[in-house]
C-alpha cells in the first residue's frame, strides 16, 4: 500500500496515554474557550469590567493565548515523560527509536 | 495618502528574493525523491519546523488584515487573533502525533490509513484543493495589492513576480525549500514585529502624534456653530454653508446616522463638513469621490497631490488621573491602561451619492477607549439571537479550522517522530502566540499614532513602520512580501500534493516510479501556480479577504469532523468519511453563497433578502458533518466476516522499526 509514513521510528507505547491526555486537556481549554466566546457575544458590557488597571477583555484574551502556551508546556512534559516510562519499562523488546532531532 | 516607493525597500526586497532564490537552488539537490519533495525528507528538525508553521500559519492576512482590523475597529480585531490561536490547541492536543504517525506525504493519507478507499481519496484530495484555492485567491491579490505601493510595480506584474519566485520555490526544492523559506520569514515576521512594538512602546501615546521625518500630522479644523431655524451661522468667517444645506443630500434623510454640511472657502473651493451636534461644531471630514466616469477624487484631489491625509490620534490620555498631552515611554500594561483610560478619535465612513457622484465620507468621532478595548464593535454581539450566533460560529470555524488546513497539516511530515511533531507544534504555539500578541500592540500603535490611510487598513502595519523611519519601513513591506511567498508556497506544495500524489498516483492508480513521483508533484506545482497567478490578476481590486474566512469554514466542516472521528470512532468508515467530507464542503460553501455578505457583496442584493442571516456557516456545517460521519457509518458497518471493496483490511499504517 502507499501509505504509512514518510520515515521510521519506534513502536510508541504511550500513545494511548497521550491520545487520553490530550483529549482531557484540549476539554479544559475548549471550556475555558467557549467561556470566552459565550461571555463576548451574550454579554460584552461584562467583558468591559475592570480587572485591576486593565479590564476582562484584554486579561481574558490575553490569558487564554498565555494558557494555550502553558498547557502546551504541561502536555509535552507529561507527554515526553510518558515516552520514557513506557519504553524503559519495555526495553528490551522494544527497538531502539530514532533519535530526535 | 500618497505612497512612494522606497530604494531601500525594493532593495531589501531584492536581497531577500535572492537568499530564498540560493535556498531553492541548495535545496534542489536534496530533493530526487517523492520522500524529499513532499516531506523535506522526514529530517528538519522540530524547532525549525515549528518556526516554519508560523511562517505557513502567519498570512497576510494575519499580519496585514489583523493589524488593520485592530486599528480601525479596536478589540474586536484582537478576537480573530485569539481564534486563530486557539485552534492550535486542537492541533496539539488532537492531531499532531496522530496525523504523523498515519500519514505519508498529504492529510489524505492520513484520513485513508485504514482504508485504501478510492472515495476518500477523491473527496479528501478535493477538499485540499478546495481550501488551498480559497486560501492561495486572496494571498496573490494581497500580493498584486502591496506591489503597487511598495515597489511601484502594477497589480498584474506583482502578481507574476510573487507567482513566478513561488513556483521556483516549490518546483526545484518543494517542501525542502519551502520550509527554510517558511522558517526565515516566520523569524523575521516576529523579530521585526517586536521591534515594531518595542518602538510603539517606547514612543507612548500622543494627542498630536509626530511621526520621524514624515509630514506634519495634519490639524483637523473645527467650527463652532449656531443654528437657528434655517440658518447656520459659523464663527469662521472664512467658510460658507450651501444655502440649501438641511435639503441637500450631504445632510440626508431622517434616517441619516451622520449628517454632512457643504463648506465654501474664500477662494471658492468646496469641502465636506461633520454636523456634530452633540458639540455643535463642525469637524473637518476626508472624502473620496467617484465620479461618473470612474475618476476618483481624494479631498477632492488626485491622490499624488497627498490631500487625504493620515489619521489616527488620542483625544484625551489620563496618567494617574492627569490629563496629559503625551506620555513618554510606557511598558505593554501602561499603554493599554493608557488606551483603555483615554479617549481615540475613530473615523466612520458614511456613503453618499450627490448628483452622480459616489461619496465616502470618513468623519472623526471620540469614543472612549473601554468602548474600543471590548467586544462590540464590529461584531454585533450582545444585540441579536443571530449576531451572537454568527459570532460564535466564526470563532468555531477559527477554533476547528486551523487544525484541519491541509497546507498546515502537511508540515507534521516533515518531521522525523510524532513526538517531533509535538514539540514543533509547541514551538508553533509560542511564537504564533508571541506574534498575536504582538498584533494588538501594532493596531492601536496604528490606530493612534497618525499613520492610518482611511482607504486601505490593511496597509496599518507597514504605514505604522513608517512613522519610526524609512529603513524599518523597508524591511516590514519587504517582509509583508515575504509573508506571501511563505504561505502562498506552503499552500501549492498542498495543492501539487493532492493533484499528484493523491489524484494522480493513488485514486486514479498512475503507477509511477519515485522519479515520476517528483516530476508529476514539480509539474502540478507549476499548473496549481499559474492558475494562482491568473486568480489573482482576474480578482484584482476585489475584496476577497472573505475567501480566508471560507478556507477556515470548509476545512473544519469537511476535514475536522473527518480527523476526529476517525482517530476516535472505531465504527467509522471509509463510506461514513467521504460523505462527511462532500457533506463539510457543500454545506459550508451552500451556506456562505446564502450569507448576507454574499447577498450585499457578490450579487449587490439586499443583505436582508439572505435566507438565513449568518456570515459564517460553521456552527450549522460542522454538526452536520459529524452527524453526516456517524449515520453513513452506522449504515455501512460491515458484517462479521465480509468486507466491503472499499474497506481492503489494512491494518493501520504502523511505523516500521529501524
Amino acid at each position: 500500500m502507499d501509505h504509512g509514513p514518510s520515515t521510521q521510528w519506534g513502536e510508541d507505547l504511550a500513545s494511548g496515554y497521550k491520545t487520553k491526555l490530550g483529549l482531557w486537556m484540549f476539554l479544559v481549554y475548549g471550556i475555558v474557550y467557549a467561556g470566552f466566546v459565550v461571555i463576548n457575544s451574550v454579554s460584552p458590557q461584562l467583558m468591559a469590567m475592570p480587572i485591576g488597571r486593565l479590564n476582562l477583555a484584554i486579561v481574558y484574551g490575553f490569558g487564554l493565548i498565555i494558557l494555550a502556551l502553558v498547557m502546551a508546556l504541561i502536555y509535552n512534559a507529561m507527554a515526553g515523560r510518558a515516552e520514557t516510562q513506557f519504553a524503559s519499562v519495555s526495553e528490551p523488546t522494544v527497538p531502539e527509536t530514532v533519535e530526535e532531532r | 495618502m500618497q505612497y512612494v516607493t522606497s530604494p531601500i525597500a525594493i532593495a531589501i526586497f531584492m536581497a531577500f528574493v535572492a537568499f530564498v532564490l540560493w535556498i531553492a537552488y541548495y535545496y534542489a539537490k536534496r530533493t530526487k525523491t517523492a520522500k524529499g519533495y513532499y516531506a523535506a525528507g522526514g529530517d528538519i528538525h522540530w524547532a525549525v519546523n515549528g518556526i516554519a508553521f508560523a511562517g505557513d500559519y502567519l498570512s497576510a492576512a494575519s499580519f496585514l488584515g489583523i493589524c488593520g482590523m485592530i486599528a480601525a475597529f479596536g478589540y474586536d480585531g484582537f478576537l480573530y487573533s485569539i481564534g486563530y490561536l486557539a485552534g492550535w490547541i486542537v492541533a496539539l492536543f488532537v492531531v499532531a502525533e496522530p496525523m504523523k504517525r498515519l500519514g505519508k506525504y498529504t492529510f489524505t493519507d492520513a484520513l485513508d490509513s485504514k482504508f485504501n478507499s478510492k472515495s476518500i481519496q477523491l473527496t479528501a484530495a478535493i477538499s485540499t484543493l478546495v481550501v488551498s484555492i480559497f486560501y492561495l485567491i486572496p494571498q496573490m491579490v494581497g500580493a498584486g495589492v502591496l506591489v503597487t505601493p511598495l515597489l511601484g510595480l502594477s497589480h498584474q506584474w506583482g502578481v507574476i513576480l510573487v507567482g513566478t519566485i513561488v513556483i521556483i520555490i516549490v518546483a526545484t526544492a518543494g517542501m525542502a525549500s519551502t520550509t527554510y523559506v517558511q522558517f526565515l520569514k516566520g523569524g523575521l515576521l516576529i523579530v521585526f514585529s517586536t521591534i515594531v512594538v518595542v518602538a510603539v512602546l517606547s514612543r507612548g501615546l500622543s494627542t498630536t502624534p509626530q511621526p520621524v521625518g514624515g509630514k506634519q500630522y495634519h490639524q483637523f479644523v473645527t467650527i463652532p456653530y449656531t443654528m437657528a431655524g434655517d440658518t447656520l451661522s459659523l464663527t469662521n468667517s472664512a467658510y460658507t454653508p450651501a444655502t440649501d444645506w438641511q435639503t441637500s443630500p450631504y445632510y440626508g434623510g431622517a434616517d441619516a446616522k451622520a449628517r454632512f454640511v457643504e463648506l465654501t472657502d474664500s477662494t471658492g473651493n468646496t469641502s465636506v463638513w461633520y454636523l456634530n451636534e452633540n458639540k455643535q461644531i463642525l469637524e473637518e471630514t476626508l472624502t473620496v469621490a467617484v465620479q461618473p466616469d470612474g475618476a476618483k477624487l481624494f479631498n477632492g484631489a488626485p491622490r499624488t497631490e497627498g490631500k487625504f491625509f493620515s489619521v489616527g490620534h488620542m483625544d484625551e490620555i489620563v496618567i494617574n488621573g492627569q490629563k496629559v498631552e503625551k506620555t513618554g515611554s510606557l511598558n505593554a500594561v501602561d499603554y493599554l491602561a493608557a488606551v483603555l483610560h483615554g479617549k481615540v478619535v475613530v473615523w466612520p465612513t458614511e456613503k453618499l451619492t450627490v448628483g452622480e457622484t459616489k461619496l465616502t465620507v470618513y468623519y472623526p468621532k471620540t469614543v472612549l477607549g473601554k468602548d474600543l478595548l471590548r467586544p462590540g464593535t464590529k461584531f454585533k454581539v450582545g444585540k441579536t439571537l443571530w449576531g451572537n450566533i454568527n459570532f460564535i460560529s466564526l470563532m468555531l470555524a477559527l477554533f476547528c479550522g486551523t487544525a484541519a488546513l491541509p497546507h498546515i497539516l502537511i508540515r507534521y511530515y516533515t518531521v522525523p517522530t510524532p513526538s517531533c511533531a509535538r514539540k514543533s507544534t509547541i514551538i508553533a504555539i509560542a511564537s504564533i502566540g508571541f506574534f498575536y500578541v504582538l498584533t494588538l500592540f501594532m493596531g492601536l500603535g496604528a490606530m493612534t499614532n497618525g499613520v492610518m490611510d482611511l482607504t486601505d487598513s490593511n496597509m496599518a502595519a507597514p504605514l505604522l513602520a513608517k512613522s519610526f523611519g524609512i529603513v524599518l519601513f523597508a524591511i516590514i513591506s519587504a517582509i509583508a512580501f515575504a509573508t506571501v511567498l511563505g504561505t502562498v508556497s506552503g499552500l501549492i506544495v498542498a495543492a501539487s500534493g493532492a493533484v499528484a500524489h493523491d489524484l494522480i498516483n493513488r485514486f486514479l492508480g498512475v503507477k509511477l516510479t519515485d522519479h515520476g513521483k517528483v516530476l508529476a508533484g514539480k509539474l502540478a506545482a507549476v499548473g496549481v501556480g499559474i492558475l494562482a497567478m491568473i486568480l489573482g490578476i482576474k480578482y484584482q481590486g476585489m475584496n476577497v479577504s472573505y475567501l480566508v474566512g471560507w478556507a477556515f469554514a470548509v476545512a473544519a466542516s469537511a476535514n475536522l469532523p473527518a480527523i476526529i472521528m476517525l482517530l476516535f470512532w472505531k465504527k467509522t468508515t471509509a463510506q461514513g468519511i467521504a460523505a462527511a467530507v462532500i457533506v463539510g464542503i457543500v454545506s459550508s460553501v451552500g451556506l456562505i453563497l446564502l450569507s448576507p455578505e454574499m447577498y450585499k457583496e457578490l450579487y449587490n442584493l439586499k443583505p436582508e433578502l439572505a435566507p438565513l442571516p449568518i456570515d459564517s456557516p460553521a456552527i450549522i456545517s460542522v454538526p452536520l458533518s459529524f452527524l453526516t460521519l456517524v449515520v453513513v457509518s452506522l449504515l455501512t458497518q460491515k458484517k462479521p466476516g465480509t468486507g466491503t471493496p472499499e474497506e481492503i483490511k489494512e491494518p493501520v499504517a504502523q511505523p516500521e522499526t529501524v
